[in-house]
């Protein structure tokens, strides 16, 4: 992996209204949330729902515009550059609503070779059929239609074309919840084989544990809007840090009844706030087992830190392990 | 509690007959939990809409015995099943959005419960949905009892179908993928919930789910269906200790893990189409310890362990055995 970040995002943040454009309450979907990922890497965003995980993957891919922060792809703003945008692509959570109905498979993964104008005629139908092959369908399957093909299949499809426009970094949003544990499986092998293949860095956002765990390197959580914790995806997942991490962890249930029964009876307290009127101070105070009156005035900023494992960083005033503990 | 044997649901379609359960087997004890696992499409929602009488469209169900706390369902009328439901058996919905009435109060919705159920007074049913709401743990029940549905969050929203199923204290309680659209740390807290309901309530609990993890936190006894056909039951310990059916195996080694990283292994292919299913066992496409018997005979469910049953020809815990 080479030292220089692929794709980078600075201090992005993002509001809306809600209840309406004008008289709506403004409220933060992303605030202040900065990531990097390598070449050939994957950075897993993972949180409950409303915590600004999909905001953020709009953003990296173009699809909303942040309202402050950077994004930079090989150091340089992406902004409305056409060649650079290209270069980060999308794979969406729902395969049934993400691809147009009455087109054809050729017609849907050629969309990107069409826009650019990377391939036409006969060298357009042998690039899609390359590209059929690549994610494991059937090359003759390009001129069917969505309907003909299970969720999984559909998957395929959608990140054939995310492919097509040769792209350095795949952002998936949640690419692989809508399906079945084992095509779910089927799924995610194959982006990892791909990332083997074609070197591309993945940033996928997800709110289950044990996908992110099966194909991420280092792992970042976002809680309400904000980045509460990252670092490599052992020392995240595994010795969670953020006392909201360590809820998410305490919540997966694995298919291992020993492991799974001491769960029971240790559920976290409360539901994640509405971001329209976040608590004062850090986000996750009310439900926070480890809450000092310091965690209800200031928002406490992310503290970062370097060693062998990489940099992990995490934005609590009392987190699991004490920051002289780490440097110790 | 709910015994049912050799129940069969079939839809007919314009491309055939669809049959979604085939000869499906089942008893409920008191206060257990039973999970009835499987893939979408493999019956397992069918099933259980077949026990409560709720299937919906041109469906054709049979069954040999379909018992519920000493009531016959197969020759009860409608106007009797009408009183079991609710009284004795309840369903809980995935979601609770669609499950509740929109233009209704959350106090008229539970209320009505009460009075048409109990023929209890208007005030009575409102201050007993309030001590309902309470139960399930819903904060300041008391102010929040005239609100609408849209006004609470998802989690919120499950207790409130919970309260409504529990209302008249059944003793079956059919829970139909609960936590399936929530948050993992609002789906702890609502599993937190069915198990103290459980306790106070003794009510048994058919769990309906697809999530391997749930059945593990939550089950004393598994089902494991593919293709609306029991491939096998058992104890939860016993199953996911060492599975006897391939499907059982690839399922669980297909599911990841927090704790180690290892290359998933996906079952190959996809479920077989249900209008024509592959001769022999309906799994033999996808199984990876097939033998010579798999695509000519269908297995029958057949117990070889005490407690444990498989409809398998080659499986996988006899072959530990011997070997």
């Amino acid at each position: 992996m080479s030292a220089e970040p692929i794709l980078e995002a600075r201090g992005l943040s993002k509001t809306f209204r809600a209840g309406g454009a004008v008289f709506g309450k403004q409220f933060h979907a992303v605030k202040d949330v900065s990531l990097a990922v390598m070449p050939g890497e994957t950075l897993a965003v993972v949180g409950e729902s409303g915590c600004g995980k999909s905001t953020l993957a709009r953003m990296l891919v173009g699809l909303e515009t942040p309202d402050e922060g950077e994004i930079l792809f090989r150091g340089a703003p992406i902004k409305r550059d056409r060649a650079l945008r290209r270069q980060v692509q999308m794979v969406f959570q729902d395969p049934y609503l993400s691809l147009n109905p009455r087109r054809t498979v050729l017609d849907i993964v050629a969309e990107p070779l069409d826009v650019h104008g990377l391939a036409k005629g006969a060298a357009r139908t042998a690039r899609v059929e390359e590209l059929l092959t690549a994610v494991g369908l059937d090359p003759a399957a390009s001129s069917r239609f969505p309907h003909e093909f299970s969720g999984g299949q559909r998957q395929r499809i959608g990140i054939a074309r995310a492919l097509a426009a040769e792209p350095s970094v795949l952002v998936c949003d949640e690419p692989v919840s809508a399906l079945d544990v084992s095509v779910q499986a089927q799924v995610v092998n194959l982006l990892i084989d791909l990332q083997k293949r074609l070197g591309i860095a993945i940033i996928f956002i997800a709110h289950d544990l044990a996908v992110v765990r099966a194909i991420s390197h280092r792992v970042m959580v976002m809680y309400l809007g904000r980045a509460v914790e990252e670092g490599g995806a052992d020392q995240v997942l595994v010795t969670p840090n953020h006392p909201y991490t360590v809820a998410l962890r305490g919540s997966a249930l694995e298919p291992d009844p020993a492991r799974a029964r001491l769960a029971r009876g240790k559920a976290t307290r409360g539901e994640p706030p509405n971001p329209v009127n976040p608590p004062p101070g850090c986000r996750f105070n009310p439900r926070c087992p480890r809450v000092t009156d310091e965690c209800r005035k200031d928002e406490p900023q992310m503290k970062r830190h370097s060693d062998a494992a990489g940099v992990s960083g995490v934005a609590c005033y009392h987190p699991v392990r004490e920051a002289a503990e780490l440097s110790a | 509690m709910l015994s049912v044997s050799g129940l069969d649901v079939s839809f007919r379609t314009m491309r055939g007959d669809v049959k979604a359960v085939s000869d499906v087997s089942f008893d409920l004890k008191r206060g257990e939990v039973l999970a009835l696992v499987g893939e979408s499409g493999s019956g397992k929602s069918v099933s259980t809409r077949a026990v409560m009488g709720i299937v919906r469209g041109n469906a054709t169900i049979n069954a040999r015995r379909m018992e519920l706390a000493g009531h016959d369902l197969l020759t009860a009328d409608e106007e009797q099943k009408r009183k079991l439901r609710g009284r004795v058996i309840s369903l809980v919905f995935q979601d609770a959005l669609s499950a509740l009435n929109p233009v209704l109060s959350i106090g008229d919705q539970l209320g009505e419960l009460y009075r048409t159920h109990l023929g209890v007074s208007k005030k009575e049913a409102r201050e007993r949905s309030i001590e309902l709401l309470r139960s399930v743990h819903l904060a300041s029940a008391d102010k929040r009892i005239d609100d609408y549905p849209h006004q609470f969050s998802g989690g919120m929203r499950q207790r409130i179908l919970i309260a409504s199923a529990i209302a008249l204290k059944p003793e079956v309680l059919i829970a139909d993928e609960p936590t399936t659209a929530l948050d993992v740390t609002v789906q702890a807290q609502i599993l937190d919930l069915l198990d103290e309901l459980r306790d106070e309530l003794g009510m048994a609990i058919l769990l309906i789910t697809h999530d391997l993890g749930v059945v593990a936190r939550m089950a004393e006894r598994v089902a494991v269906m593919y293709a609306g056909r029991l491939v096998e039951t058992g104890s939860v310990d016993d199953i996911f200790r060492a599975p006897a059916h391939p499907y059982t195996a690839a399922l669980m080694a297909s599911a990841p893990r927090i704790e180690t990283v290892e290359k998933l292994e996906p079952i190959k292919g996809s479920p077989p189409n249900l209008i024509a299913p592959p001769p022999g066992c309906a799994f033999n496409p996808r199984c990876t310890h097939l033998g010579e018997l798999c695509t000519k005979v269908r297995p029958e469910l057949v117990g070889d362990l005490p407690g444990r049953s498989r409809a398998c020809h080659y499986p996988l815990v006899e072959t530990a055995h011997v070997g």
